[in-house]
Order: structure tokens, then sequence, then C-alpha cells
């Protein structure tokens, strides 16, 4: 075997954070070979990102980082920074999470990358470079490079976006390409192009690749080899088959029989009821600039008592203008909105406020959507004390019920969310949201910034609260692994439209409209073998 | 194209809107000011009541006050800024003084865009360190002393016990007789564009790119000089432009401590004497002024920033 081109030795980082210092990886071993695609994998906090900038001296002046990384035999780590700037971006070029927020937004796409030759490679001529920049463009696929050069960043989609930093990334012609989570800001179907994208490009340069991610779809797409790490520590190294076959660790069992995948197992449905929701026809406009966004065009839905309707899309579908219309938070252009067989937009305000009394939400980021100085407690005891008048002894043990049947521990009502790991805050967004036993539940996006394990956990939580409690629940996803495993019917939505609406199984394993078809087969699949035979189709 | 064009039309609307209330504003508050200046012409003797009579029918006195704002901005368009009450010509008056307030307030705004972007653009980059809480220090203490104790302290010291600079007039021309006078207004508006400077540094050396660009092997030099200066200087920028409105009109205090005969001189005079087309004519000119900077920032912040064009 030849000489590898990046062995890391015992890796150590560690963040000063006031006086405490805090370790971040805590001695990460791993080799990468020339021509490998190498996936460092992890859920948040095992160190994953910050192994691989350290490699780079990219990360913030509290890091100190110790431990041995050569590359190609030179040391990397306590590489004096004159140095360090020329292995940067000519030798290791890195790809980052978002694309549109990783380019400078006042300067055209062509001079950023020209911007990048100019600095390693002096010696090409403006024209060169121009011509360089060009060949690049086509490279990474991007359409129309005559025109794009000339774009700035706001003018690309996210896809667009990533590929300009992909062509950046490569124009060099670096040794090591290090990609941070490249595809996880982008929509499916783009992530598929991205990907497809990276993978040829990495056929054809033979570019050795350090693929960061925490999607195991991903993984099973693109590595070779597959390192595991949690909380700063290597958990196991295998070749990315054998992970997938026989893990050997037991966090990587754990990690691997959390991901969601297609294909749950019948499932009895709710008995049919009188629509707790029913929305017909809805269309909601926005005036901008330059006339009007339509972002719901004509959709109609209901949903009945203990049923759990999926409503999928990527960006810019509008299933989350939907879920805003329901709770009278968007314009309500054309059609209607009916709760509880109360037609929203004839009602009178007392009614709409008693109705939306009714309504319970659970937000995508649980972070922003708690008040960080408040106790959980106050967070969930709000809506009593406001609709109820509730307080007092009453109060705090209805707070303390509703935290046990979030499996939360009701003395913890006294903490802030900032005590709280990720995953517990959105159980206290969800017990907030149950407070006033509502009939129907709103969960926009509920488990999409959780990591996988915790995202099972959660995902278990509310199906059992929705069948004790019996709400309806309108249940917001990209994910439609998520939505297999957890919701009765399916509606998909495109450019604002249902194109395709269904029963969970009929949609999912016999989708009839092409977009959903598309949908489907976007998604990488969390197994190399089938991933790698859908390829070859 | 359409939209640019209805872009460029709402912004002149706005402008004319703006333009036409404040003047209003300052022409019905000054002609409602208590006293009668026109009584004051005539010194201890009152005035013949036909003389009061045909001075108040010439400046149109006795119309309501609409008719008499229209027939002012009437005559604005064709570049006449009003006559004073002892007939003299309020654009001529202001000719002369225009030099010597611009000069001063030219200067100061140099130096406010010199020393201040630099300092925040250093303090910014080195958050943190003694130089940045140095200026952060600097930046409070210059804010809070009243002008006239800067102003009178900076004549005592650099005037007469150290001789550097004279401590009156014009006499010795640019740069010497303006440069103490325009440091001391200079110190408040300086102090603030550090500050704003090296929040906005702050925040862009913080954003995602920064990171790709330092990922890219960029040297420093070329990321603060090409990048975050860009990023950074829409706000800097808009203030500056205000600030230069201000200097303009706010040389009132300044020039009365280093005695330069500018227009804020002028404007003192005017209020003090009731003299209703003076402090009305200079307002305006101060006003269009104003507007005009604004628009000229719009204009680069746009060229500086593609995301504000199309």
């Amino acid at each position: 075997m030849s000489e590898p081109l990046l062995q890391v030795d015992d890796l150590k980082v560690e963040f000063r954070v006031g006086a405490d210092v805090v370790p971040a990886v805590r001695g990460a071993s791993f080799t990468l070979h020339r021509g490998e695609v190498l996936a460092l994998v992890g859920e948040s906090g095992s160190g994953k990102s910050v192994s691989a900038l350290s490699l780079v001296g990219l990360l913030p002046d509290t890091a100190s980082v110790s431990g041995s990384a050569r590359l190609d035999g030179d040391e990397l780590i306590g590489m004096p920074e004159s140095r360090m700037r020329h292995v940067r971006g000519d030798r290791i070029a890195v790809v980052f999470q978002d694309p549109t927020n990783a380019l400078d937004p006042v300067f055209t796409i062509g001079f950023q990358i020209g911007e990048m030759l100019r600095r390693h490679r002096p010696s090409m001529s403006k024209a060169e470079r121009q011509e360089r920049t060009l060949e690049l463009l086509r490279m990474v696929e991007l359409p129309d490079p005559e025109q794009r050069i000339r774009s700035y960043p706001h003018q690309l989609s996210g896809g667009q976006a990533q590929r300009v930093m992909i062509a950046m990334a490569l124009s060099c012609d670096p040794e090591l390409l290090i990609a941070d989570e490249p595809t996880t800001a982008l929509d499916v179907t783009v992530q598929r192009e991205v990907l497809d994208v990276m993978r040829r490009l990495q056929q054809r340069t033979g570019t050795s690749i350090l693929l960061i991610t925490h999607d195991m779809g991903v993984v099973a797409d693109m590595a070779d080899r597959v390192v595991v790490l949690r909380r700063g520590l290597v958990e196991e190294t295998a070749e990315v088959q054998a992970l997938f076959d026989a893990p050997q660790a037991a966090y990587t069992q754990e990690l691997l029989a959390a991901v969601p995948q297609l294909g749950s197992p019948e499932r009895p449905v709710p008995e049919a009821s009188e629509p707790v929701l029913r929305v017909q026809d809805l269309v909601v406009e926005y005036k901008v600039r330059r006339g009007v966004v339509r972002a719901v065009d004509g959709v109609s839905l209901e949903i009945g008592e203990g049923e759990m309707l999926a409503l999928v899309g990527e960006s810019g579908s509008g299933k989350s203008t939907i879920g805003k219309s329901i709770l009278g938070l968007a314009p309500l252009t054309e059609g209607s909105v009916t709760i509880g067989g109360l037609d929203l937009a004839t009602a009178s305000r007392r009614q709409v406020r008693e109705v939306k009394r009714s309504i319970g939400v659970v937000f995508q980021n649980p972070t922003a959507a708690l008040n960080p100085r408040a106790t959980i407690g106050d967070s969930i005891g709000e809506p009593l004390h406001v609709h109820e008048r509730m307080r007092g002894a009453a109060l705090s043990s209805r707070v303390g019920e509703l935290l046990e049947r979030v499996e939360l521990p009701a003395s913890w009502a006294a903490r802030y969310p900032h005590e709280l790991s990720g995953g517990q805050r959105q159980r206290v967004a969800i017990a907030r949201a149950l407070a006033l036993e509502p009939t129907l539940l709103i969960a926009d996006e509920p488990t999409s910034a959780l990591d996988v394990s915790v995202q099972a956990t959660v995902l278990e939580l509310l199906r059992e609260l929705q069948r004790d409690l019996r709400f309806a629940c309108l249940f917001v996803s990209h994910d439609l692994a998520v939505v297999d495993a957890l919701c009765d019917r399916v509606a998909v939505l495109h450019r604002g439209r249902v194109v395709e609406l269904g029963s969970r199984r009929r949609v999912l394993m016999a989708p009839e409209h092409e977009y959903t078809q598309r949908l489907l087969e976007a998604a990488p699949l969390p197994d190399p073998r089938a991933q790698r035979a859908r390829r070859a189709a | 194209m359409t939209g640019t064009a209805r872009a460029i039309g709402s912004r002149l609307l706005e402008l004319a809107i703006v333009f036409v209330g404040v003047t209003f504003i300052i022409y019905a508050m000054v002609f409602s000011l208590p006293g009668d200046p026109i009584a004051a012409l005539g010194g201890d003797r009152p005035l013949p009541d036909n003389v009061v009579a045909q001075i108040r029918a010439q400046y149109h006195l006795d119309d309501p006050l609409w008719l008499q704002y229209l027939r002012y901005l009437g005559n604005l368009f064709t570049g006449d800024l009003g006559t004073t009450f002892q007939g003299a010509s309020v654009a001529a008056r202001m000719e002369a003084r225009w030099p010597v307030t611009i000069t001063l307030a030219l200067t100061a705004w140099a130096i406010e865009v010199v020393v201040g972007v630099l300092l925040g653009l250093v303090a910014g980059l080195r958050k943190g360190s003694m130089l940045d809480r140095t200026v952060l220090v600097g930046t409070i203490l210059a804010t809070s002393i009243p002008v006239f104790v800067v102003g009178s302290a900076a004549q005592l010291i650099f005037g007469l016990r150290l001789g550097w600079f004279p401590i009156a007039g014009t006499g010795d021309g640019w740069p010497t007789s303006y440069i103490l006078p325009a440091i001391v207004i200079a110190l408040f508006g300086l102090a603030a564009t550090a500050r704003l400077t090296r929040g906005s540094v702050i925040d862009t050396m913080q954003s995602d790119f920064v990171r790709t660009l330092v990922a890219k092997g960029l040297r420093q030099r070329d990321i603060v000089g090409v990048h975050v200066l860009r990023n950074s200087v829409a706000p800097v920028l808009t203030f500056l432009a205000i600030d230069l409105g201000f200097l303009l009109g706010g040389t009132v205090v300044i020039e009365a401590i280093f005695n330069l005969p500018g227009i804020g001189q002028m404007l003192f005079e005017g209020i003090r004497t009731h003299e209703g087309p003076t402090v009305v004519g200079v307002s305006t000119a101060l006003i269009l002024i104003f507007l005009v900077t604004s628009v000229v920032v719009d204009l680069i912040n746009s060229a500086l920033d593609p995301r504000i064009r199309a």
C-alpha cells in the first residue's frame, strides 16, 4: 500500500471558554489514502468538523491543537501561518456547509475564483485566469458559465452557489479537498445534483476527499471508508460496506439503527371522523417589489381526529406557508380554512381567538422558539396562565404533569433552556404546545435541527402522544423517511400545489406523480449496496 | 428597467415631500416667532404707520401663511432665496460666507473619514486588545465633553500656550486657521465613525465568507483591504453623509468660538435679530445639501453592494 496522503495521529483540540478548557477532540487518529473519499461521521459535538478544520488552522483563536497531522510528510499542526497560507487553497481546499453565506456577497463569482488563482498561480495572465475559471465552471456543470462568471452570489440558487464553491476549491488542483457538510443546507433534489458533480469530479481528477457529514445516506453514496466519531473520540474505522453490514462499535450500531428508512410496515389507520382541519382551495399571495408571488396555489386538504397528515416538499414549495395561514399568520388571498367547523375568514375576532386555543405549534428550532430568559416551567405554563388563568400550585402541578408527559423530570421546571440539550428543548416546546390540550397540532420540521439518534426518540414521543391524546396533526417535513415512520397520509407539495395526496404507503411505495418519484429517488439510501445499485440503474 | 425607473421616481417623490415638509415647518415657525422685526428696524423711534404698512406689503406679510410660503417656494425655483428686511439678497450674503463654512466642514469631515475609519478598523480587527479599549474609552470621552469646552481648551493650549495655531479668524488661510476648529468639531463625528466602523468590521469578520477567504489562503491584508472593508463600509458611509450635512449646518458654536465668518454665524445672527428670510434661506440651503448627500450615498452604496441594485 502506498504512503497515505494524510496521516493524523492523536489529534487533540481544546477550546478555552472563559476560565474553563473544553475538550472537543480527545486524541483522534485516522489516515486518508490518495484518491480516497474518507467520511468523518458523527452527531453534533462529536468533533468531526473541528478535527477537519484544525488541519488547515481554521479554528478560532480560543482553540489549541496538539498531536500530529502530516500531509504527504509535511506536519500541519503547528505549521507557521506564513507557510500554512500556501497550504490553504493550494494543497488543501475547503467547501463549507452554507454556500450562499460562504461567498462574499459584493464580488462576482468570477472575481472570487480568479482571486484564488491570482494568489496561488501568480504566473497566470488575466486571460489564462479567465479561461481557467470558465473551465472550472463547466467542470461543475454550472449552466451558462460565460454569463454566470459575472453573476453575484445572491443571483445564484443554493445548488449553483455550492457548485461555484466546489469550482473555487478545485481551482488549484488541491491534493486534499475537505467538504464540511457540503449538502446539508440544500434540498434533497439539489443535494443529489451536487453529489453527482462531486462524484464525477472525484473520479476524473482523483482528488482525495475528507467528507464531513451526519447523513448516513450521503456516507453510503460517497465514502470509501468511514471514521465514526463520538465526543471527540474515534469509535470505529471501517470500509463503508463493512460498516453498514457489520458495525463493530455499539455506538455505530445505535447510530445506524436510528436512521429512519423508507418502508415502514403497515400500521392501523385512524377511523374516519369529521375533519378537525379543512383547507379548501387555499391561495396565499405575497406582494413583492415587482408584482405578487403565489406561495400557495389552490391547496385543499383535511385532517381528521387522531390523524397525522404529512406535508412534504422542498424549500419554496409553500409547505410552511400553509402552516402559517392556518395560524392566521399569512394573508389568505382566496379559499377557506375551517377549524373545528369554524371558518376563520368569516368568524368573529373572539371566535378566532377561541379556536386558536385549540391549536398547538412546534417549530423547527427549539432554541429560537423558547425564551432564553424564562425557565422552561414558565414557558410551558404561560399558555395556561394566559388562557385559563391558572396560577400557583395548580399551575405548577400541571406544568409538572406536562413535563413528565414528554418524559422529562417534573423537577426541571426551574431550569433554563441553555441548561438543556437540543432534543430536551424540543420536548419542552412540545409540552408547551400540548398545554391547552389542542385538537390540532402543527409541527413544522420539528426534528430537522436534531441529531438522528435524538430525532428517533422525539418521533417516538410524538407518536405516543398522538395515540393517547388523539389530536389531529399537520406534520411539515422534507424528510420522506421520517414521514414514512410517523404519518398516516402524505401530501406532496411542489411550487405551491399539491401534486399528490394519498395514504402513506400508496404515495411512498407507489408514487404516481413524476415529482414525487424524483423526490424519492433523490434521497440517498443509507445502504451502500442499494445506493450503488440505484446509481448503476 | 421599469422597476428601476419606478424606484428612482418614488425616491424623487420622497425627496420632494421631505423638502416641502421641512421647509414649510421652518418657514411657519420662524415667522410665528414672537417679536416684530419691522418695529425693530426703527430702533428706539417707532416707525410711522405708513412705512410699516409699506414694508409689510412689500414682504407680503399680511397674506395668509400658506400663500407667503407658496410665493417663497415659487421664488426658490428661480434661484431667489429671499430678501432680508434690510433689502439685501439672502443668496448674495450667503455666497460670501459659504467658502469659510465649506472649508471648515470639509476639513473636519476629512479628519473624520481618515482617522475615524482607521481607528475603527484597527480596533475592530484587534477586538479586546489594549488599543481597542483605548479607542472605546477615547470615543466616550470625545462624545461626552461639550464642543465649547473642547473648543476653549484647544484655544488655550494650542493657541495661547503652545502658539501652534491662531486662536481666531481666517487670516492665515487654509490649513493653519482651520485645523484647530476642524479637529474640535470633528471629534464628535470621529468618535461615532470609529465606533460604527469597529462594530461593522467585527460583524463582517464573523461572517462565513471571511472563513472561506482564509481557507483560500489569502493574506490578511487582502482579506481586510479588499473584502472586509467593502462589506463593512455601508453603515459608516450613511453616517458620514448625514454628518457632512450636520457639519455644514452645525458649525454655529465653533464659528462663534473661533470667530470665523461662516454660514453658522449668519444663521445665528439671523435667529437673534428675527431676520426670518435669512433663517429660512440658510435652512433651505442646508436641507438641500442634506437631501443631495443622501442621494449620493444611496448611489455609492448601490455601487458597492450588488444586492441593493436591481
